[in-house]
């Protein structure tokens, strides 16, 4: 028979409300130890899949460590000729573009929502950043860039829009919605530089690639070479935005707005809250996340892209990890992207030497990724094995009580 | 330990995180004796009779049926050791009948088919032999809420319980089909049955119980026999100071109508027709009670007088401004205040500290916030203010309001609505789930804030509070006013009016 006596406490209850309901629940719960446990035990796993191959886990570690330049800390110098420190500067790269898709899913996660489309809202940012910087050659640099990184961003916030006016209209579910838009931007960055593409490479017909940026768009690169693709201002523009992200959320009308609306709509409404606006607006804003960290990418040191590029990139999806790593905070975001950014670059162009097989390090990022995801996303499992870990313990000395 | 105890609990301790629930809890129960639960919210009741029905383990203690020590592991080893629960909630399957609900689980063969004959001639033994009137062959769906009461105990008397345990029965309940549960449990206990009544209203226990055992913050108080025992000296075991049971309050002096409905129709989410052409006001300084059973429009008149809901006709009219379309901000500005039916659901983001919660409709504006930026600083100093005047418990502003209790989250609600000087006031089901010390508090304030001017709509399930508050009562059934009183009127004739003026039909 079912449990009749079942009635719900408060914190009960909250597990079946919202998901940012469900997920501060959580946090309580665990507080800053779980998602550092998540961590480590995701890190102890990948350590025995290295294992299994027949290497040693604390070396790979180690290599991958020192592949993401992190070795850096110990000898600083901003001499390019130093492997750290070219390492450290493409981790940041990475890490510019894993924050910002990091903000994107989280922004919305405060709002309810679940924004899977953070990669086609990157996409869409990417496209209009080079249609931007390969047009207006003529302009003087930073009116370029501004109109560049603004209309990009802007589009972003459009095409995660759409989903928003979706679920506040019809009540679509934003989980399909973005997905759906995220094939809708790989087939149209597919399309735009295909043979006769309206993006495609003026010079070189029948190549499926962009022109690269005119170099008034470029944005300025202030560590290393410009032409190995040093890093870029972006990441100043970055760390603005987990500032800007923090500010808008808990200092902001429109946060608390934002906020009220992710716990409890009910509420919400009750309190005078335009519930559907809110949905719109804050997928909009989780969008321009998206497509500023599509521009930046565009614009800081890739300049151009090809058909081949758009299936190998992962960052929306990370974003995800990164985000759900982060508990959706300004501050964890910027932490889960440092780690992120850290495993992306030192799996694979920072690796050297044979300690460990390229194709499994490389895959090992996503081993992590993955377990991360599981462990965070599954809250229900974490909570149950969290509670029945209590309930189990005096059931035993309750039993014991009784056999005697 | 004499021959007529069926039950004890002995010492029982059960701690949650942070809270311990109970705390070295005694109690005994007698063969056909009715035994009285008497507690605050929180004080631990339903902990014990949880761990009773073997829902949750005690963490010490002990407890014996007929003198022997048992350990429950399930609610399936207490149902089997002869415990019964009826929750306030009931637990039944609405397409199926009376009988194939009550023998579910444990239904009577004809091979491997139900003997359904069989199981109607068994339930229908039982209903004859204790009183229970419900037909066997009813669909579960037609039948009142008083009628499945009635299968949720016949459930437990199939399952073989010799102890009952009623959780709040009277709380769904109108007068009459609680004087009617009232013979029932007098029948079973002739039959030798035992019941332990959970309750928190006084007169009830005082009714119906042979010994009461009062809880306060999970601890055993006493145990007392009916004789000798009062309301006054019971709320005083429960709360722990002298209570002002009874309403004080004077005479009301009306004044401008600040709140007018006419013609109201309000369609639920699924597009049923809830409130039917309701037209009524209410006056600057008095209290309008709305009674009625629920589920007869109560929600929808509130959501709609409050933009929450479009009303499908009829006009709201605020302190003479028609409100025609108005969404919840409109009302919000014109001066309508609301304490909602369900506080966790709608009064109060539970995730936001109490200063948020405080903010919830005035976040935008001065001086909360400026030009969109807000001062979290003013948020909470103004929840410290208010905090100290309505004597919150249990956090500061920056506490998370699902941190708090339910009578300090009303607190908090109250505080909000009421602080924003409100033209009109709708308190929905004002002290539901709330103790003794709360109730009076909460009643105290809102007959103060009549004597300030006020116009207040009040909305309850509790007659008792609806006649003890009010200047005026509404009677609600079926989106219609049935029946309007000023000054005295008896329980039982507002009980009748709440049935649509017929008796309940009995099956």
């Amino acid at each position: 028979m079912t449990e009749p006596g079942y009635t719900p406490s408060p914190e009960q209850a909250a597990e079946t409300g919202t998901l940012a309901a469900r997920i501060a629940l959580k946090q309580r719960a665990g507080g800053i130890v779980v998602p550092i446990v998540t961590v480590v035990i995701a890190f102890l796993m990948g350590g025995l899949v290295v294992l299994a191959t027949g290497h040693n886990p604390l070396l790979a570690y180690r290599a991958i460590f020192n592949g993401a330049g992190l070795n850096w800390i110990f000898h600083p110098t901003t001499s390019m000729a130093s492997t750290a420190s070219y390492n450290l500067s493409q981790t940041l790269l990475q890490t510019t573009t894993l924050i910002l898709c990091g903000l994107a899913v989280a922004f919305a996660f405060r709002c309810g929502m679940f924004n899977i489309g953070g990669q086609g809202q990157y996409f869409v940012g990417f496209f209009v950043a080079n249609w931007l910087g390969v047009d207006f050659a003529s302009m003087s640099p930073l009116p370029h860039i501004l109109i560049a990184v603004g209309a990009a961003t802007l589009a972003g916030a459009l095409w995660a829009g759409i989903a928003g006016v979706l679920k506040a209209s019809v009540g679509a579910h934003e989980v399909i919605t973005t997905i759906m838009l995220n094939w809708i931007a790989i087939w149209i960055g597919e399309w735009l530089v295909a043979d006769g593409g309206p993006l495609q490479n003026s010079s070189q017909p029948f190549n499926p690639s962009s022109n690269p940026v005119s170099s008034s768009a470029e944005l300025p690169v202030f560590w290393g070479s410009h032409t190995l693709g040093g890093l870029d201002v972006g990441i100043f523009v970055a760390l603005a935005a987990v500032v800007l992200f923090w500010a808008l959320l808990n200092r902001t009308t429109l946060g608390y707005e934002v906020r009220a609306v992710g716990f409890n709509p009910d509420a919400a409404a009750y309190g005078g809250i335009n519930v559907r606006k809110n949905i719109v607006r804050a997928m909009a804003i989780s969008g321009a996340f998206a497509g500023l960290a599509g521009a930046l990418d565009m614009l800081g040191y890739l300049y151009g892209f090809s058909q081949n590029d758009i299936p190998l990139s992962q960052v929306g999806f990370l974003g995800i990890a990164v985000a759900l790593l982060g508990r959706n905070t300004a501050v964890g975001t910027l932490l889960g992207a440092v780690l992120f950014g850290a495993l992306l670059f030192g799996t694979t162009h920072g690796l050297t030497g044979n300690v460990i097989q390229p194709e499994l390090a490389g895959n090992l990022t996503y081993i992590i990724q993955g377990l991360v995801v599981l462990f965070v996303g599954a809250d229900v499992l974490i909570l149950y094995v969290w509670n029945s870990r209590k309930r189990l313990r005096p059931a035993r000395s309750a039993s014991a009580a009784g056999a005697s | 330990m004499s021959d007529d105890h069926v039950l004890e609990m002995r010492n029982i301790r059960k701690e949650f995180p942070g809270v311990v629930a109970n705390d070295g809890v005694s109690f005994d129960v007698r063969r056909g004796e009715v035994h009285a639960l008497l507690g605050e919210n929180g004080a631990g009741k339903s902990t014990l009779m949880n761990i009773l029905y073997g829902l949750y383990r005690p963490d010490g203690g002990e407890i014996l049926i007929q003198g022997k020590r048992v350990s429950f592991s399930s609610a399936r080893d207490a149902i089997e050791a002869g415990i019964g629960m009826v929750h306030q909630h009931f637990m039944l399957i609405p397409v199926m009948t009376v009988a194939e609900n009550i023998v579910l689980g444990v239904e009577p063969r004809d091979g491997l088919l139900l003997d359904e004959r069989g199981a109607e001639r068994r339930v229908r033994d039982l209903s004859e032999r204790f009183g229970l009137a419900v037909s066997p062959s009813a669909l579960v769906s037609e039948i009142t809420v008083g009628q499945e009461q009635r299968v949720e105990i016949l459930k437990a008397l199939y399952r073989g319980a010799d102890v009952l345990i009623l959780d709040e029965p009277t709380a769904v309940l109108t007068p009459q089909e609680a004087r009617e549960l009232f013979e029932i449990v007098e029948s079973l206990k002739a039959d030798g049955k035992s019941i332990i009544f959970i309750s928190h209203k006084l007169n009830e226990v005082l009714e119906i119980a042979d010994r009461i055992t009062v809880l306060r913050r999970g601890r055993t108080i006493e145990t007392v026999p009916r004789e000798g025992a009062t309301e006054e000296s019971l709320a005083r075991a429960m709360v722990g100071r002298d209570v002002l049971l009874r309403v004080e309050k004077t005479k009301s002096d009306p004044g401008d109508v600040l709140l007018a409905v006419e013609g109201l129709e309000v369609r639920d989410d699924r597009g049923i027709e809830k409130v039917r052409g309701m037209t009524f006001d209410v006056r600057a300084g008095e209290i309008v009670g709305i009674a009625g059973v629920d589920g007869n429009g109560q929600t929808e008149l509130i959501e709609a007088i409050t933009g929450l809901r479009k009303a499908e006709s009829g006009t709201i009219t605020v302190a003479s401004e028609p409100m025609h379309g108005a969404n919840a901000r409109r009302m919000l500005d014109a001066g309508v205040g609301h304490i909602p039916e369900d506080r966790q659901r709608r009064g109060l983001v539970l995730e936001f500290s109490i200063a948020e919660n405080i903010a919830l409709h005035d976040y935008a504006k001065e001086p909360d916030a400026k030009w969109g930026w807000l001062f979290p600083r003013r948020l909470v100093e103004r929840a410290r203010s208010l905090i100290r005047e309505y004597d919150v418990r249990g956090g500061g502003p920056l506490t998370r309001a699902g941190g708090l209790s339910g009578g300090n989250q009303q607190k908090v609600v109250a505080a909000r609505e009421i602080s924003r000087d409100p033209k009109v006031l709708i308190a929905a089901q004002p002290t539901r789930g709330l103790d003794v010390g709360a109730i009076e508090y909460l009643h105290r304030r809102l007959v103060a804030e009549r004597d300030r001017g006020r116009a207040i709509l009040l909305v309850s399930l509790e007659l008792e509070e609806i006649l003890s508050l009010s200047d005026r009562i509404l009677v609600l059934y079926e989106g219609q006013i049935a029946g309007a009183h000023e000054g005295t009127v008896s329980e039982e004739e507002i009980g009748l009016e709440m049935l649509g003026g017929r008796e309940e039909k009995v099956a």
